[in-house]
């Protein structure tokens, strides 16, 4: 009775493949070009702090700490479309668990790390209960007001005992164990190998269910609930883990620099942040990478440039030799250097 | 005679609505969106629901998605009141639907929006995704699966790659479907499917909606304008103006309906 019963599961048409997957560069498909990036890439991670000396050591753990504090606001305003303003506040909160540790009850520094963690995660998941109701540019003006009000805080005379008010809180420099390392090659390849780990889950997060889920609310919200998307719960969740990578971060940052003062987690390290954001790529995993490697050497770089004038007002011309760069970075890369990369990837692939 | 009823979709039918909306009433501060509208939904039957534009369709369509909390009147579904079931839940319970003007993922793939459309088929949460512990391997896997049949259910075997936001407006609708299929619902509610698409498409479209019914043995309510697709493809028809209801019965009755007509054509005197 019934005609044309089209058939499912059991007669299905073999799964199509992914036309992107099959584009090759010089006869090597796109995946294997990843992969060799990839390894690439971690191989100069590992190589390079023994060919450098230890000076540009700290500087290229700082741009991992940068690279995993940028990856958690991506995480939050790229997937899941929530503006902040306010991680330097969880970068600073991580900060200050881990020095409080250290500093005070004299705990190992590799034992701070997950507490900072925890602490950021539940900052920033009761932070992200409040922010339910705000959107857009409501909500970038709150987690503003968090940033600007985290430095007083800090400094707040009843924390003091806590958080050494403006003073802020010196810490010791943990010790290479590794006979091989100098002390900043070790804690080198401390911070390498947390950026790693978070990258991977990251990836893992935004690739499965959770990350559909993030960037079905970030495309429509309506439609997500719709489908059994309990937005509320993953909105917060996500400005959890979201606060959670920045303030690992923020602890990685007191370690190596030994010391923390409520200046250093101001509004400017926020903008900072979102400057590493847009200028690596919203929405993109390796974009977190080069955005941390661009926040941490153009403002060197600027300096350098406005010292060869040779004036004595270098500093201010600095920061507009920085906005220079960061207008050209945004005007030849606007989907930042991981678009731009995929766009020269795609047209190298396609021959033309 | 003695009639002994074998199958068990034929004894469902014949029993509980699927879906019972009693006496729903909407207001928007003064203006009154619904007035006390009754109607059913039989089990296994495609319910066509029409009325001129403004006559409440798409606001009792969004009581049902939990969208908007009726003022007054109850809404059941297999027997239950989904009046206190959070919006997120009521894929859930079993109630897929579509959007008027298409509320797709525009970023997203077109397999990956159907794969959402999974998401209150599976349960993995953020820590077992991070780590990708084993078992959210055969989540994803089983929800890649349900979302391949769909994708070939609807001839989005091509395009299943592509960002919806580069197709075409009827191929989206129907990634939309496909998407509202995902979640294995029960009650699929169709809003204006039909809105947008040219002749062809439409004549498609009715086709693929009895086919839902009968392949999946789907409820189906739907809205819509298009009065020839409403009264080729619905059991029943209910019609609505002005928030109430003006007739109900088989497509041929609804036609011949006095109220009907008037409330489309306009009176003479």
């Amino acid at each position: 009775m019934v005609a044309d019963v089209k058939m499912t599961s059991t007669g299905r048409r073999a799964i199509p493949e992914n036309p992107a997957l099959r584009l090759s560069i010089a006869g090597i498909r796109l995946p294997v070009w990843n992969k060799i990036w990839l390894i690439l890439a971690l191989l100069i991670a590992v190589v390079m702090p023994f060919l450098v000396e230890d000076f540009s050591v700290f500087q290229m753990t700082q741009a991992l700490i940068f690279a995993m504090a940028i990856l958690g606001l991506n995480l939050l305003t790229g997937f899941n479309g929530q503006f902040s303003l306010g991680h330097s506040a969880f970068f600073g909160i991580g900060a200050y668990t881990t020095a409080i540790m250290m500093g005070h009850y004299d705990i190992a520094f590799y034992w701070t790390v997950i507490p900072a963690g925890v602490v950021c995660l539940v900052a920033g998941f009761l932070f992200g209960l409040p922010a339910l109701r705000l959107e857009g540019l409501y909500l970038a003006l709150a987690t503003f007001a968090l940033a600007t009000a985290m430095p007083q805080i800090l400094k707040y005379n009843h924390f003091e005992e806590f958080t050494g008010g403006v003073q802020g809180i010196d810490l010791d420099k943990p010790k290479s164990p590794v006979a091989f390392m100098t002390d900043d090659q070790f804690l080198y390849f401390v911070v390498l190998l947390i950026a790693v780990f978070l990258f991977i889950c990251a990836w893992n997060l935004v690739r499965g269910r959770t990350g559909r889920a993030m960037i079905a609310i970030r495309d429509n919200p309506i439609a997500a609930q719709t489908m059994g998307v309990n937005n509320a719960v993953y909105k917060s969740l996500t400005f959890g883990v979201s606060a959670l990578y920045t303030g690992v971060a923020g602890s990685m940052s007191a370690i190596i620099i030994q010391f923390v003062a409520p200046d250093s987690f101001t509004f400017l390290l926020a903008v900072t942040f979102l400057v590493g954001l847009v200028v690596g790529g919203v929405a993109s995993i390796p974009g977190a990478i080069f955005g941390g490697i661009f926040v941490l050497l153009i403002p060197n770089f600027s300096e350098w440039v406005a010292d060869l004038t040779g004036r004595t007002d270098a500093k201010g011309l600095s920061w507009a030799v920085y906005g220079a760069f960061l207008i050209l970075a945004v005007y030849v890369m606007p989907a930042g250097a991981a678009g731009f990369v995929r766009k020269l990837t795609a047209k190298l692939a396609r021959g033309n | 005679m003695n009639r002994v009823s074998a199958n068990p979709s034929a004894a469902s039918s014949s029993g509980q609505p699927l879906l019972q909306v009693s006496d729903v009433a909407v207001h928007f501060g003064g203006i009154i969106a619904l007035d006390g509208v009754s109607f059913d939904v039989k089990q296994g039957s495609i319910l066509g629901l029409i009325g001129p534009n403004g006559a409440g369709k798409t606001t009792l369509f969004n009581c049902l998605s939990r969208l908007y909390i009726p003022n007054s009147g109850d809404i059941r579904f297999a027997g239950q009141s989904i009046l206190s079931t959070a919006p997120h839940k009521i894929a859930n319970t079993g109630i897929g639907r579509t959007f008027q003007n298409l509320a797709l993922f525009a970023t997203m793939s077109v397999l990956d929006n159907v794969m959402v459309g999974g998401h209150s088929q599976s349960s993995s949460d953020f820590l077992s995704n991070a780590l990708r512990l084993p078992w959210v391997k055969t989540e994803e896997d089983g929800l890649a699966d349900t979302a391949w049949d769909l994708i070939e259910y609807l001839d989005l075997m091509d395009e299943a790659y592509t960002p919806v936001a580069d197709l075409p407006f009827g191929t989206q609708k129907r990634v939309e479907l496909a998407r509202a299929l995902a979640s294995k619902p029960k009650l699929l509610l169709l809003d204006e499917p039909a809105g947008g698409l040219n002749h062809d498409e439409v004549d498609g479209l009715g086709s693929l909606i009895k086919q839902i019914r009968d392949d999946r043995g789907i409820t189906v309510l739907l809205v819509e304008h298009h009065m020839s697709l409403v009264m080729a493809v619905s059991d029943h028809v209910v019609a609505i103006d002005f928030g109430r209801k003006i007739g109900e019965g088989t497509p041929s009755e609804v036609q011949q309906n006095p109220e009907v007509i008037r409330a489309y054509l306009g009176t003479s005197d």
